[in-house]
């Protein structure tokens, strides 16, 4: 047996190592369920692991994926360093394409360089209004805001819906619930030629390095981490909790807009109503095994859309199950939670005599 | 079996190790039958490792204890219970949730909870002066009231030993006069007392036998009624100490007042501040003294501007209005408040040393002027004081968790101090710090008078109290009295005013 | 009338899968525990208990399934939060994602199939009494324990020695622990209980409510059921109120049409989720209320140093 022992200062090597461990353990645990469903476990794992890196396209594609999960989750890392836990950017990724797609359809035909920059504001403002509602509400109401940024998920689902059956239906779309196609000068710019990599994934990069200086050197990071390390701390020193609140709900949402009207606007081209196929959840994945730090979040991004394309190309070539990285991507977590602790805490070979406490139940009571 | 052996308990030898250090070396002593014994030392004595390992919360390295003569061994403590032993921490085991007579129940064996255990509460309660209300919830009684019913709850077990951990750092005089007549009746009924305190003269007045512990060695054995306060103090430390004096200083212009302020409690078991008025003036201590969870905390959070009143003038700093202003606009009046939670609150247990630099002295010391952390300058401060104030790390990037509680409090006090404040609040300066630091930290406050700051210590160490203030207040069930010159106050009458009018109706009438 | 008795039925049926969530979750937080993988452990069960009766052509034996799936979800959560400290926010998001994922997984075989019908109580001549028969005498099983549960759970918690263990653990777990209860054993079952009821309610959605499998059919009814255990302030009798309450206005959108109501579906589909932000804005708003019955432990990692 082993015996638990919290460690003074929280070890550098074990931050590090965790997340390549839980990526290892994730893997072995492939095997075993590749192996169930009765597929062959080396190959299944190679076309998803490796098969991706081996090809320009498919690393293009690669970028393609990584855009909205690096994007969002350097948001998300800013509200969880502040223990704020907004689990709806999902919701805020699918209203930022809902105002930003809105706007391309309103300028639909309208030709100048300023269309772009309109559609991307417009698309920012849309998830930074979704995110307002829960930090409002829990600024205001002291309504937990995991609930209702959640709840706002569904909502926002079923509000693209309404649009594209309605209001935002293509006119010439013989009733299809869908958006007609968005005019070219409403479209990312394509980074690489013959690709879908768009300048996404140059905002998602520029996005990494400024959440970094923020919580480097400036206040606002350094007041984001003590109002999660220790909410009477922060009091203290003079720093809002409520417009940490604001803060960190409105960048987030902020930057899941974006990535939801880059989704809308680069690689789907339109408004449907499956445009939001998880990225916002697969993001809190992002951000914990990048260990909540910009420079993480970028790698895990990578990770994660590694796992995207190369899950697509096993459903081709082995008709390998689409949920099956769903259940990769929520093992990869647990894997990570598990050997979390190896960062806070050390494991000591446990004295003979440490009897468990009994409780006063206990026969030899009086 | 009962007087088969001379003594009731008897260690020998007992040894416990952490890593790095001793914290119990080869200790041995007996306690009699019917007897009060102390267990008599700083803090970091080894007084609380050694009850631990006596109530079976830890286990010893080395060395035995015989119980009525026999080998005891307690693995856990509901094994320490079921031998006859009772103990009353000194943070209670209670739920605040929860009733008196739910508390009691958890907190005894199944079989004794059986029957009818509320009459036998009342009836407990009531033979040894301990009145207690079964159906109130605890987190709405006085801390007083709490230590009640730990100690019924210990009683109704019929223990042969009560361990007591510094049980009056929380009472009123008076109420330690009830406390020590329980304790006396219990021992002339035959029940044995191991008494831990670092108080002196309480254990001069009430014990029959003192062990004085120093860095987890006894140094000394004596009977207490036959030393002088002097001479247990130089066992205890093991040096003589020249306690901080008062010299003279220059009053000046008033620095600080507070007018007629009330608010409302934002916790369930919190306590109102009820027209609350104070004024200092600059060269000036005023000591507010008080049983914790009289409004301390909840005046801390008002003058430090976590919580803010509607009226600009409740609260005035150097002249200024500040009553709508932030910890932040405080500190830049003068204002530098020293919170009693040292982890969590005045620091943050996982940061580092620099980082916690920046947590209060950003304003004062320009170390994040445009937004952008000056680290180098964080540092150069974060170094004046590691020197100024003798704070012993391992290094600056080190977690402020991993100092001990002393040399924190020193790092905590030393950063408000060095922003030379105009107005220094401190609430517990010296809790849970030895001696000498003790002294360090009181001469710090002293000096900084000097220079003409207003000071406030809030405690509940009474002795600390009249020993560095001029004037004293007492804070009541969230009401302030007006502050007298320390001259003209006893403790007798500071411990009238630190009951209260409604703590002692609380205490005495029961629902 | 009969349409009234139908919307009725129809109200208790919605609720039910609600109800067991709700009332596992709120023995999972007495005991200080918040376990958000409530959606996760539903779903599991839902599908542990559709392939079961499918497979087995049992129906006793799909909610058995159910309820052991739904429990070892429930002591995966149990082992990171309790023995490996993990946070249980980040832990409960795992689940949820996990469960998710692994419900596809497992039921892509299962679509489009559809499960026996679930016996309905029938006492001759109670059962057949007009309105007050049905509404009464005409119900499954479960419907029964769901209310037994929330009995039994609320006798649980106030009138006996283990409920108030439990409720201690809850309020103070480092006096618990002092004190001697064993912390962690006791919330490994409070949440392998939490487990094994949302299951339950999630089987209750696939095998009586639909009966089909649908993927993400749970539909957010876990999140739903987290919500309830607020809005209930942690009083079981409440949280009957809520549930029913979320019933209604899931009946109200299945009924609009037979009721005139000319609104577009979607909006129709978004009033449980509205209802929900609602709601906890309502409770939540004033504090000491929302708090009075709040363990005061909840959520916080337990550690024994010694």
């Amino acid at each position: 047996m082993f015996r638990i022992e919290p460690r003074k200062e929280p070890s550098t090597l074990m931050l590090y190592a965790t997340p390549l461990i839980a990526v290892a353990l994730t893997i072995l645990s492939g095997f075993v369920l590749f192996t169930l469903l009765g597929k062959d476990p080396v190959r299944a794992t190679l076309l998803i692991f490796y098969k991706p890196l081996t090809s320009f396209y498919s690393l293009s594609e690669l970028i393609v994926k990584a855009t909205p999960l690096i994007l969002i989750g350097a948001g998300l890392a800013l509200c969880f360093r502040a223990n704020i836990w907004n689990i709806g950017a999902e919701g805020q990724f699918t209203m930022g394409a809902v105002a930003g797609g809105a706007m391309a359809l309103f300028l639909f035909e309208v030709e100048g360089f300023w269309v772009l920059p309109s559609i991307w504001i417009a698309g920012a403002l849309g998830g930074m209004l979704w995110a307002a509602i829960p930090a409002l509400l829990r600024n205001r109401f002291n309504a937990n805001e995991i609930l209702t940024s959640l709840m706002l998920v569904y909502v926002a689902s079923l509000l693209l819906s309404v649009l594209v059956h309605g209001l935002l239906r293509d006119p010439q779309g013989q009733n299809f619930p869908e958006s007609r196609l968005f005019h070219d000068a409403a479209l990312m710019p394509i980074l690489l030629p013959g690709t879908r990599a768009h300048v996404g994934f140059a905002v998602a990069l520029l996005a990494v390095l400024l959440t970094w200086a923020l919580m480097r050197w400036h206040v606002i990071g350094f007041q984001i981490k003590v109002a999660g390390q220790a909410p009477r701390a922060a009091r203290f020193a003079g720093f809002s909790g409520k417009k940490i609140v604001w803060f960190t709900f409105l960048v987030s949402g902020g930057l899941a807009g974006l990535a939801g009207v880059f989704e809308a606007t680069g690689p789907v081209g339109q408004l449907v109503p499956a445009l939001p196929v998880g990225y916002g959840f697969t993001a809190i994945i992002v951000a914990f095994l990048g260990r909540l730090h910009p420079v993480g979040i970028l790698l895990a991004g990578l990770l994660l859309a590694l796992t995207y394309i190369g899950g697509e190309g096993a459903q081709i070539a082995m008709s390998l199950p689409a949920a099956t990285i769903q259940v990769f991507q929520g093992m990869l977590l647990f894997y990570l939670l598990a050997t979390d602790i190896f960062v806070n805490y050390r494991f000591r070979p446990a004295p003979m005599k440490t009897a468990p406490p009994s409780t006063p139940a206990s026969p030899t009571a009086q | 079996m009962e007087k088969t052996s001379e003594y009731l308990l008897e260690l020998k030898g007992l040894t416990k190790t952490f890593p790095g250090v001793v914290a119990s070396d080869n200790v041995s002593f007996q306690v009699g039958h019917g007897e009060i014994h102390a267990l008599l030392g700083e803090n970091g004595a080894g007084k609380s490792t050694l009850v631990k390992m006596i109530y079976g919360v830890l286990q010893p390295d080395g060395g035995v204890m015989h119980l009525h003569g026999e080998t005891y061994a307690p693995a856990n403590p509901s094994a320490a219970r079921a031998h006859g032993l009772g103990m009353v921490f000194q943070h209670f085991l209670l739920f605040d949730a929860l009733t008196v007579i739910e508390n009691i129940e958890l907190g005894i064996a199944p079989e004794l909870a059986k029957g009818d255990l509320r009459s036998r509460i009342v009836e407990v309660s009531e033979f040894y002066g301990l009145k207690l209300d079964p159906d109130r919830l605890v987190g709405e009684l006085s801390v007083g009231q709490r230590q009640r019913v730990e100690i019924v709850r210990c009683l109704l077990q019929n223990p042969r030993l009560i361990i007591m951990d510094e049980p009056t750092s929380v009472l009123t005089p008076q109420e330690v006069e009830v406390l020590f007549r329980t304790l006396r009746q219990l021992a002339s009924e035959g029940c044995s007392i191991l008494y831990i305190s670092h108080k002196l003269e309480e254990i001069r007045a009430l014990c029959h036998k003192a062990t004085v512990l120093r860095g987890g060695k006894v140094v000394a054995a004596c009977t207490p009624a036959e030393e002088s306060a002097k001479s247990l103090a130089e066992m205890m430390i093991g040096d003589v100490l020249v306690p901080a004096k008062r010299t003279e200083t220059m009053i000046g212009a008033e620095r600080l007042r507070v007018d007629k302020v009330s608010l409302p409690s934002t916790h369930q078991f919190g306590v109102s501040l009820k027209d609350v008025s104070l004024s200092v003036r600059g060269g000036e201590i005023l000591g507010i003294a008080g049983v914790a969870g009289n409004g301390q905390e909840e005046l801390m959070e008002f003058l430090i501007g976590e919580r803010l009143t509607r009226r600009a003038d409740a609260i005035v700093i150097g002249g200024v209005e500040a009553g709508r202003k932030g910890p932040d606009a405080r500190r830049a009046l003068g204002l530098c408040p020293v919170p009693e939670e040292r982890l969590g609150h005045a620091a943050v247990p996982g940061m580092s040393l620099v980082e916690n630099t920046i947590l209060s002295a950003r304003v004062r010391k320009q170390l994040a002027g445009s937004g952008i952390i000056d680290y180098a300058r964080t540092r150069e401060f974060m170094q004046e004081i590691i020197s100024g104030f003798d704070v012993r790390t391992a290094g600056m990037d080190h977690a402020a968790r991993s100092l001990s509680g002393g040399n924190l409090q020193k790092f905590i006090m030393g950063r408000e101090i060095l922003q030379a404040p105009s107005v220094l609040i401190a609430c517990q300066p010296t809790w849970g710090v030895d001696a000498g630091a003790a002294a360090a930290i009181h001469n710090a406050l002293i000096d900084l008078t000097k220079n003409g700051a207003a000071i406030v210590v809030i405690s509940q160490d009474l002795d600390e109290l009249m020993a560095i203030s001029d004037r004293i207040a007492v804070i009541a069930n969230g009401a302030l009295s007006d502050p007298e010159p320390v001259a003209e106050v006893t403790i007798e009458s500071i411990g009238r005013k630190m009951g209260g009018p409604s703590s002692v109706e609380h205490a005495d009438v029961p629902h | 009338m009969d349409l009234v008795a139908n919307i009725l039925i129809g109200v208790i049926i919605a609720a039910t899968p609600l109800v067991f969530a709700a009332i596992g979750e709120l023995v999972v937080e007495k005991s200080g525990v918040l376990n958000l993988g409530v959606e996760g452990m539903m779903i599991i069960g839902a599908i542990a208990a559709f392939a079961t009766t499918i497979e087995t052509g049992s129906i006793l034996g799909g909610i058995v399934a159910a309820i052991i799936c739904g429990a070892l979800m429930a002591l995966l959560f149990a082992f990171l939060t309790q023995t490996l400290l993990a946070n249980q926010v980040a832990t409960g998001l795992a689940l949820t994602l996990f469960g998710l994922g692994l419900a596809a997984l497992i039921g892509q075989g299962y679509s489009g199939k559809s499960a026996p019908p679930f016996p309905k109580l029938h006492i001759p001549g109670l059962s057949d009494l007009p309105v007050v028969g049905p509404l009464l005498f005409g119900h499954d099983f479960l419907v029964y324990l769901s209310f037994a549960l929330g009995i039994g759970v609320a006798w649980f918690l106030n009138r006996t020695r283990a409920g108030l263990i439990v409720r201690a653990i809850g309020e103070n777990h480092d006096a618990a622990h002092a004190i001697g209860y064993p912390v962690v054993l006791i919330r490994y079952a409070t949440i392998m209980f939490g487990g094994a009821c949302a299951a339950v309610g999630g089987a209750y959605l696939s095998i009586v409510q639909t009966p089909l499998w649908v993927e993400n059919m749970t539909a957010g009814r876990g999140w739903i059921a987290l919500a309830l255990v607020v809005f209930a302030t942690w009083l079981p009798g409440r949280l009957y109120l809520g549930a029913y309450l979320f019933g209604g206005i899931t009946i109200v959108q299945l009924h609009s049409q037979a009721l005139g109501l000319k609104v577009e579906p979607q909006l129709l589909a978004m009033l449980p989720y509205l209802a929900t932000i609602v709601v906890l804005v309502i409770i939540s708003a004033d504090r000491t209320r929302a708090r009075l019955n709040a363990p005061a432990s909840l959520g916080q990692t337990f550690f024994a140093s010694h």
